[in-house]
């Protein structure tokens, strides 16, 4: 028996379903249907009136879901892709993420976005907009980037009083695997770092579908002798800055992989992080490695060479070990 | 005051001259209020902006008349004085607000008419115009979700604000939901300095209404009795399962876009039209020629207008302001997520 990252993002929703009456779904295309991608195959059946298609309006879709969180609903929003959460974006970062702080009452709502690139997908469907909404005060921003992290993290990101953006991968919807769901007593709560690898002699700090590339340039690494330290940063906001400073402690080198585009954003942020505190614990200069600074091409070939890959981090961490 | 039957001769029928003094009593107290703040502003004792409802007091109050304080919701957008009153806020919430107390219910943390306490049914509008709509839809179906069928979720706009694309996807799905929903677009003639004819180029704004699958009426909104009359039936058709309602009240600002801005463009041309009449006059007028209320009653009413104005501002300006030492600085509910512990943030 085996379960994928998809089908996680799915079994989390029927617990919450199953156990949380305040809990529903919107979203477009999610209740006969499923879903774009099936995260919610079966849901609007086994839970009738909970599971509700939406126009294609995002911005209506998130006051929507904003008004019933701060009348005490447990709502999650599917965003087909990432990229149109950007019509939805005054409501979240303007509406959602200030509502807490402007009047006391609390703003729990889950925002699902699809997120990261496939082949062929290009410059509209292929985005990660981890960065956008982690500039903003009032939100949480998780990127799962396994299995166990997809279940877990969803169904305490449903529990969490804040809105919180869910950063799924659609590259790891299908292809990512695992034998068996994480025990409660396994899982690791929102704001901790994962060390996924240990190593001494580098750091690749990462999140979502880079952490897999990452784990692949240590094992290309590894066989020249070399032990890179995989850390996986998980929630973007909170930022598990102390598990980070500790990684480069240990490795004295550091690279910061993303995929999404490379002004300011994420690994700009553990960098200046890492840097201000830690500047004493480099040993060279800490690298980063992001998506082009380009749209998203939809060619493969294109698109290939447009993200960072297993074989641009090696050569990163080469430049990184070489210093 | 005089007491008076159902149906009197000036009213519509089914509104009695009680719920007519009632609303004339909130447009008489917003107004005051608002003369006070603005005088305030223009002395120098409010920082940022005041944005006024002259003119539009008939129908914001008659609207929020026609709600159930503790049971409907009501989400007012920067012309609501009157109807924030009808809806029960605190005079008090007003003046604490714009003057920086650190007890009203925004603390100094937001302002002015961005104020609300959204556990009364009163959310804290933002200023993205169209953005409340689609939230109040959310707060309703919150009650469906609850068994409670009976809410009405009412909110307000300007004729700017149905430009937006927050406008028509909200009116699109409380349609589709079928959401008791009432929205009253106050159609002033000009958003900030634009006028009507560079904002939309349909014939009337109502006409917007069946394209959403809305019921739509439209209302001259200098008149209290009509504004009263149009929102009584709006609400009780959205309470009763038809669905949303929109109700374009037609009037004139009647004071620029905010107190910043004295509306030298509006032309004295559309100020001499029937639009251009102060509805609180008019109402005044109407009580006196139908005998509802004397001259002496009235004057009693404004006097106690006025001191309960002054009574807040008085409170409020002995009030402390925000002290930025003593100020949490976390904007999550979720402590544990909150980031305190480093330097860079």
């Amino acid at each position: 028996m085996s379960i994928t990252y998809l089908e996680a993002i799915r079994e989390a929703q029927t617990r919450a379903l199953q156990e949380n009456p305040d809990v529903f779904i919107y979203g477009q295309d999610i209740a006969g249907f499923g879903g774009a991608f099936k995260a919610t195959k079966h849901l609007a059946r086994d839970f009738p009136g909970r599971v509700l298609d939406s126009p294609i309006s995002e911005d209506a879709m998130m006051g929507f879901a904003i008004g019933a969180a701060i009348e005490g609903m447990r709502p999650i929003v599917e965003m087909q892709f990432a990229d149109f959460s950007s019509i939805a974006f005054n409501q979240i970062i303007n509406q959602a993420a200030t509502h807490y702080w402007r009047t006391g009452i609390p703003c729990p709502l889950v925002v699902r976005l699809p997120s990261g690139g496939t082949a062929g997908s290009g410059p509209f469907h292929s985005q990660s907009m981890e960065s956008l909404y982690a500039h903003y005060p009032g939100l949480i921003v998780l990127t799962p980037a396994t299995v166990g992290d997809a279940y877990w993290m969803l169904l305490e990101a449903i529990e969490i009083n804040d809105p919180v953006i869910f950063c799924e991968h659609k590259f790891l919807y299908y292809h990512l695997k695992a034998g068996a769901l994480p025990t409660v007593e396994e899982r690791l709560p929102i704001g901790k770092a994962r060390i996924t690898r240990h190593g001494k002699h580098a750091s690749v700090v990462t999140y979502s579908a880079m952490v897999h590339e990452a784990l692949r340039a240590a094992d290309e690494l590894a066989r020249l002798g070399y032990e890179i330290e995989v850390v996986d940063l998980r929630s973007i906001k909170p930022l598990d800055t102390d598990t980070v400073l500790a990684s480069v402690a240990r490795t004295g080198r550091l690279l910061v992989v993303g995929e999404a585009f490379p002004y300011g954003g994420v690994t700009a942020e553990v960098i200046a992080r890492v840097t201000a505190e830690g500047f004493h614990l480099l040993d060279a200069p800490p690298k980063r490695l992001n998506a082009r600074d380009t749209p998203i091409p939809y060619h493969p070939n294109l698109w290939a060479a447009h993200r960072p890959t297993a074989a641009t981090i090696t050569e990163a961490l080469r430049e990184l070990l070489g210093f | 005051m005089t007491s008076a039957p159902v149906a009197l001769p000036g009213l519509p029928d089914g509104i009695t001259a009680g719920r007519f003094l009632e609303g004339f009593h909130f447009m008489l107290l917003a107004r005051t209020l608002e003369d006070k703040i603005a005088a305030l502003y223009h002395s120098g004792k409010i920082t940022g902006g005041v944005y006024l409802g002259r003119g539009q007091e008939a129908f914001s109050a008659a609207l929020a008349v026609c709600l159930r304080q503790g049971h409907d919701i009501f989400a007012p957008l920067i012309r609501d004085q009157a109807g924030r009153m009808a809806f029960g806020e605190d005079i008090l919430d007003t003046a604490r607000t714009y003057l920086g107390s650190v007890k009203g219910p925004m603390k100094g943390r937001d302002g002015n008419i961005h104020r609300g306490r959204p556990d009364k049914g009163m959310p804290a509008m933002i200023s993205h115009l169209g953005a409340m709509i689609s939230v109040v839809c959310g707060m309703l179906k919150a009650r469906q979700f609850r068994g409670i069928s009976d809410t009405v979720g009412a909110t307000c706009i300007g004729d700017g604000g149905t430009s937006t694309g927050a406008f028509h996807e909200a009116l699109n799905l409380a349609a589709v939901e079928k959401l008791p929903l009432v929205v009253a677009i106050a159609n002033n003639q000009f958003a900030y300095s634009t006028a009507t004819d560079r904002q939309y180029a349909c014939k009337d704004l109502v006409d917007r209404a069946i394209g959403y699958g809305a019921e739509g009426y439209s209302v001259d909104g200098t008149d209290l009795a009509a504004c009263l009359a149009v929102f009584d039936k709006a609400v009780t058709r959205a309470r009763t399962g038809h669905g949303p309602q929109m109700v374009v009240g037609n009037l004139l600002r009647l004071c620029g876009h905010g107190a910043h801005d004295d509306g030298s463009y509006i032309p004295e041309t559309i100020k001499s039209t029937p639009l251009g009449q102060d509805c609180l006059k008019l109402a005044r007028q109407k009580m006196i020629d139908h005998r509802w209320a004397t001259h002496s009653e009235l004057e009693a009413m404004e006097a106690a207008a006025a001191e309960a104005v002054q009574q807040a501002v008085a409170q409020a300006q002995r009030d402390p302001a925000p002290d930025p030492a003593a100020e949490t600085w976390q904007p999550l509910a979720s402590r544990w997520l909150l980031e305190t512990d480093h330097p860079t943030t």
